[in-house]
Parts: structure tokens; sequence; C-alpha cells
């Protein structure tokens, strides 16, 4: 089957500030309802882009689209350079991975299978192969149980085994939906270290965020969505002023440098 | 760097599957080993006994590796009416273990089997359709082809029915299966009343699941969707593996996923209508052995696959050779032998999976 079928192309290297994920005037239907209303937002190599904003702002159906799951009721999506639609799947599968919201698996595969599943779209050697899978367990702290079936794992676990699956997929463009929602503290830093790491490698990362203050620290950029546009976008220094923020979330918000290092901390505005 | 490369190094040793490959080429080899002896021994037993050694021969005889041929009698007991027989179990068996491996991988759901949720019926349906109207256009293959496609419009609307959001739940599943199960059967009792005696006598033989009736012709006749259906299966292992994950993360990984599941629907009706056409509604066999060997060595699809196909095969003919030689000198239908061990073990994994995790949602 194999020997019939041409091998998909692997994309060309990026260079830093290439853009590898476009949306354009993109509307998103789901349903009867507009999820996304006119959205522009341009993804660029070496950059983590976070994307945050309450809850139905549409930063996942943005993400969707962005991955070519979702398809564009007006507007464009391009995907390095190319419309959205004209790219196969397997093609798609060495340019960009997508971590879903939740990781389900329907037969008990161990982790190590799991992260080795990331390394299908590839046809390199088995020797490549493994190391480039250790590499990803490493990263996220799963080696410890690599031998264990993932239905057996803990939440927390699960999300960082299928982060290490999408890492082993090595695309230039990685996609994360809320990758750090299940994860304690220490392994949130973890997730968003590794995400500055691949941005410094060149690759482009957007990540659906719900902590503000992760945002601040880790993105070079922030687009803040809200009802289905993009109210703001730019560097976490610019775009996270109280006003915007306590509109968009219709909750009074603070903002406040770190008393040591100066960084920006966004808190919800507490009367206790 | 070097504190990343020692961690590399340490997961190294951890990194080897569970029942890794070695575990699954052992399962290949031993099933393999043990369809060798099966299958001189299930020519020999019967209501004639034919020495083991005098079934090699005359395998080695009609081969022309020397050997040596048997009398008039006993060549004629072990070519015309036990090869047959023995060929058509491992042919109903594997398609049947393999139906069921890929069924689960496409549903994505380790209930799913042909009988349980209707495939089977269905495909009956067609089946007995082509027997009681006395339909023979096609020659020996009418009751294959009808069953093909009677087994395929199944399929499509189970598959349409019990689906929704990428996932078929548990619930909805059996729930569809018990209804289509309920409609074929009313279709088969229409179609049996309007059938003549010797129709009806003719469907009742076959649905008991029996394969006493095994011709050569017989053989030939589910040989093209067998053959087919087992050959095009091994090819899909690596993507129903990615299934596993769900529809968009294969997607993401460079999975075809509508076109992988219209060409693995298209297989298991070709499997299943092999099967049925036969032998009647056979059922737990590929509920059984595809669990099986999951437990054994994992849920790999490169291994299950093939392997389904030869555990079934096996358990096909070891059912078969019981159901002639335990109640000599009648014999049991195979069917009812088969749900008769196959439904104790469906209870046990209900009641195994309820206690692990809750039961399925």
């Amino acid at each position: 089957m194999r020997l019939l079928r041409s091998r998909p192309t692997p994309p060309g290297p990026a260079s830093p500030g290439d853009v590898l994920a476009a949306a354009d005037g993109l509307h998103v239907r789901l349903g009867s309802r507009d999820v996304l209303c006119g959205v522009d937002v341009d993804v660029r190599a070496g950059e983590v882009l976070a994307l945050v904003g309450p809850n139905g702002a549409g930063k996942s159906t943005l993400l969707g689209a962005l991955a070519a799951d979702l398809p564009a009721a007006r507007g464009t999506v391009r995907i390095h350079g190319r419309p959205a639609g004209e790219w196969s799947a397997p093609e798609l599968a060495l340019r960009r991975a997508v971590l879903p919201q939740a990781a389900a698996l329907s037969f008990p595969f161990t982790v190590a299978e799991v992260v080795r599943m990331g390394r299908a779209p590839h046809d390199s050697s088995p020797a490549e192969d493994d190391l480039t899978i250790a590499e990803a367990m490493a990263a996220t702290e799963v080696s410890a149980f690599a031998g264990r079936p993932f239905s057996a794992l803990s939440g927390g676990e699960r999300a960082r085994v299928a982060l290490a699956r999408v890492l082993a997929q090595r695309a230039p463009l990685l996609l994360l939906d809320e990758p750090t929602a299940a994860l304690d503290l220490k392994h949130q830093e973890l997730v968003l270290r590794v995400c500055r790491e691949r941005a410094r490698e060149g690759d482009a990362v957007v990540v659906v965020l719900h902590d503000l203050g992760l945002a601040a620290a880790y993105a070079h950029r922030v687009a803040v969505l809200h009802a289905g546009r993009v109210a703001a976008d730019g560097p976490p220094g610019e775009v996270f002023t109280e006003r915007l923020l306590s509109e968009v979330y219709e909750q009074p918000v603070e903002v406040v440098p770190h008393p040591r290092t100066g960084a920006l901390l966004v808190t919800p505005k507490r009367n206790l | 760097m070097t504190v990343l490369d020692k961690q590399v190094e340490a997961a190294a040793p951890a990194a080897a599957p569970r029942g890794g490959r070695g575990t699954a080429w052992l399962i290949g080899a031993g099933l393999v080993a043990a369809l060798l002896v099966l299958v001189p021994v299930a020519g020999a037993l019967g209501a004639y006994p034919i020495p083991v050694g005098d079934v090699w021969a005359s395998l080695q005889h009609r081969a022309g590796l020397g050997g040596a041929g048997l009398d008039r009698v006993a060549e004629s007991v072990l070519w015309n009416v036990r090869f047959p027989r023995i060929v058509l179990a491992l042919l109903v068996g594997a398609s049947l273990g393999c139906a069921g491996a890929l069924m689960q991988g496409v549903f994505g759901n380790p209930l799913a089997e042909p009988g349980v949720i209707g495939i089977s019926a269905g495909a009956a349906v067609g089946a007995v359709a082509s027997i009681a109207f006395g339909i023979t256009f096609l020659g020996t293959w009418t009751v294959p082809a009808f069953a093909f496609l009677a087994g395929l419009a199944t399929v499509l609307l189970v598959y349409a029915l019990s689906r929704s959001g990428g996932r078929s739940e548990v619930v909805t599943l059996i729930l569809t299966g018990i209804a289509v199960n309920a409609f074929a059967g009313a279709l088969i009792g229409l179609f049996l009343f309007f059938a003549d005696a010797a129709a009806i006598q003719q469907i009742t033989f076959w649905q008991l699941g029996s394969l006493s009736q095994a011709t050569w012709p017989k053989v030939l006749a589910v040989l093209p969707c067998a053959v087919v259906g087992l050959g095009l299966a091994p090819l899909y292992s690596r993507r129903l593996d990615l299934l596993a994950l769900g529809e968009r993360p294969a997607r993401h990984l460079g999975v075809e996923v509508e076109r992988l599941r219209i060409v693995l629907i298209l297989v298991i009706a070709l499997l299943t209508a092999a099967a049925v056409s036969v032998s009647g509604i056979i059922s737990f066999v590929g509920l059984v052995v595809p669990h099986l060997l999951r437990m054994a060595a994992g849920p790999g699809h490169r291994f299950l696959v093939p392997g389904s196909a030869l555990l079934g095969a096996l358990v096909l003919l070891a059912a078969d050779l019981a159901a002639r030689t335990v109640a000599v000198p009648a014999e049991l239908p195979l069917g009812v032998l088969t749900a008769l061990l196959g439904s104790p073990f469906f209870f046990w994994l209900l009641r195994r999976t309820r206690r692990r995790q809750g039961g399925w949602a």
C-alpha cells in the first residue's frame, strides 16, 4: 500500500517570523450559531501565541479552524501559505500537530505506544523515531510510566502523554488546546517552558490558556478573543490592561507588576 | 543537554511495550503450529476414523510429495467430506475473527461484533431471501452476493444510527443491535412464511449455523469474499491504531478517516457475508477472539488483525470438530455450540468492565 502511494512532501524550513498559519476575515458557523465573526490572526514561526478569553469566546473554534478541522463559512485560513482545504491529511500531518482538549483512547495502548503514534506521519528510520519519542517523553516527564496502559493514568498524566505524542510529531506548527488545564503548578510551568523551547527552535506555537498569569509570563503575543472577535492582539505587556480585561471578562481585574521581577500579574479584583 | 540525555537513556528500557513484539510473534507461531496439528486431527476423527498418519500420507500424495493414496472409501471420506468441511471452518472462523477485530477498531468500541450488533442477522436476511425465492441467477455465488449486499446495508445502517460526535456509545450500539436483530428476525420469518417446504427445510438447516453441508463448490462460493477481505484487512492495521485516539486526532496524524471507514465497512461486510452465507449466524467468535488476543499481546492492530483471523480459524475448527464428535452419531449445531461457550464470556466481560470502570458509558 505504501509503495503505491507517493509520500507527502515535507515542509521546507521556516525562518523566524514566517507566517505558518493565518486567519483572514474568518467566519465559522457551528450549527446555527456564528462562533467566529471576522477574525484576523497571524501565527508566526519562532513565536508563542496565546489565545485567551472567556468561555464561549471562540478560542477552541479558532484553533480548530487553524488546524483545518473546521471549514470557514467566510474568509480564509491559510496553513503554510496555502488554503487549509487544499492540503491532504498526510500533508497536513507533516505541517501541524494538534493537542485536543480531552485525550481519549479506545483501547489500552501503553504510554510508549501512544507517543509512538505521533511518528505515524513520518517515514523515518526506527532509530530516529526512538530518539524523538524518548526526547518527547523526557520533555513532558512521562518516561517513568512508559510501559503503563494509558487508561490507568490520572488526568494530568494523560494530558502530558498526549502532549508528548504531539511533540513527537515534530510539526513546525503546534496547536495546543488548554494543555495546562489538568496539570499541577509544576507541570503547568513545564509545559509552557516546552512551548517556549519549541518556539526558540523555530516552530510556531498557538496555545489556548485560561491562566492569564501564565499567558503574560510565557507568550510572545496574546490574542484576546471576545464574542467571536479579536478584542486585542499584541505583546502581553500592551494587551493586558485592567480596562480591557475587566470589560472582556465582565469581572474587575487587577494587573500589577511582580514586586521582584516586574513581570505582569493578573488577578481578579477581590475585596475579602 | 546532558541531563536530558541521561533522562533519555533512563527512559529507553522502560519504553519497551508490555507484551511486546516478541509475545506477538510467539503467539502467532503457536497459533500456526496448533492449526498444523489440528487440521490432520480433524481429518482423522469422525464416524469413519482414519489414522492421522494416513491423513498426512494422503495430503503428501495429493501434493505430489511422495506419501501414499488411501483406499477408495477413506480417500473419498477425507477429500469429499472432511477436507471441504475443514477448509470451510477455517475460512468462516478466520472471517469472523478478523471481522470482529476490524469492527471493534472502526467503532472504537470493544463490544462491536457482527453477531451482537446485528450485521450477521442482516446478511442472513439477504441469504434467506435468495433461498426462499429461489433466486439463482449468480449460480453458487447467489447466496454470498445477497448476504454481502444485505450485510453492507446493515453495517451502514447501524453505523449511521449508533454514532454521534465521532464516537459510538456502547448503549446506543447495543440497543441498535437489538432493534436490527429484531427487524431482521421479522424479515426472515416473513420470507419463511412465503417459502415452500423444501426451501424452509434448507433455511432451517442453514440457520442453525452448521458446516455439515460442506462441499468444494461451497468453499469456492465463499472463497472470493473471504480472501479479498482477509487480504485487505492487514493493510489498515496502522491506521486502525491511530483511530483509537479518536477521529480528529487520527486525521491530525494523516489518516483520511472517511475513506478508511468506507473501505473497512466494505471489508467487514465481505467477511461477514463469507461467514454467514455458508454457515448461518455463528455468534461470539468475532467478540471472544480479538478480546483474548488483546489481553495476551496488547491492542496493536498489526498483530490483532491477522492474529484474530488465525485464532478465529482455530477456534471454529475446534468447535466444529467438537460439534460433530461429542454427541456421535448426532451432530450439534455449530452456532448453538459457539453461543453456548461465547455467551458466558460476554457476561464475564460485562462484569469485569463494570467492576473496573463502572461500566461502559
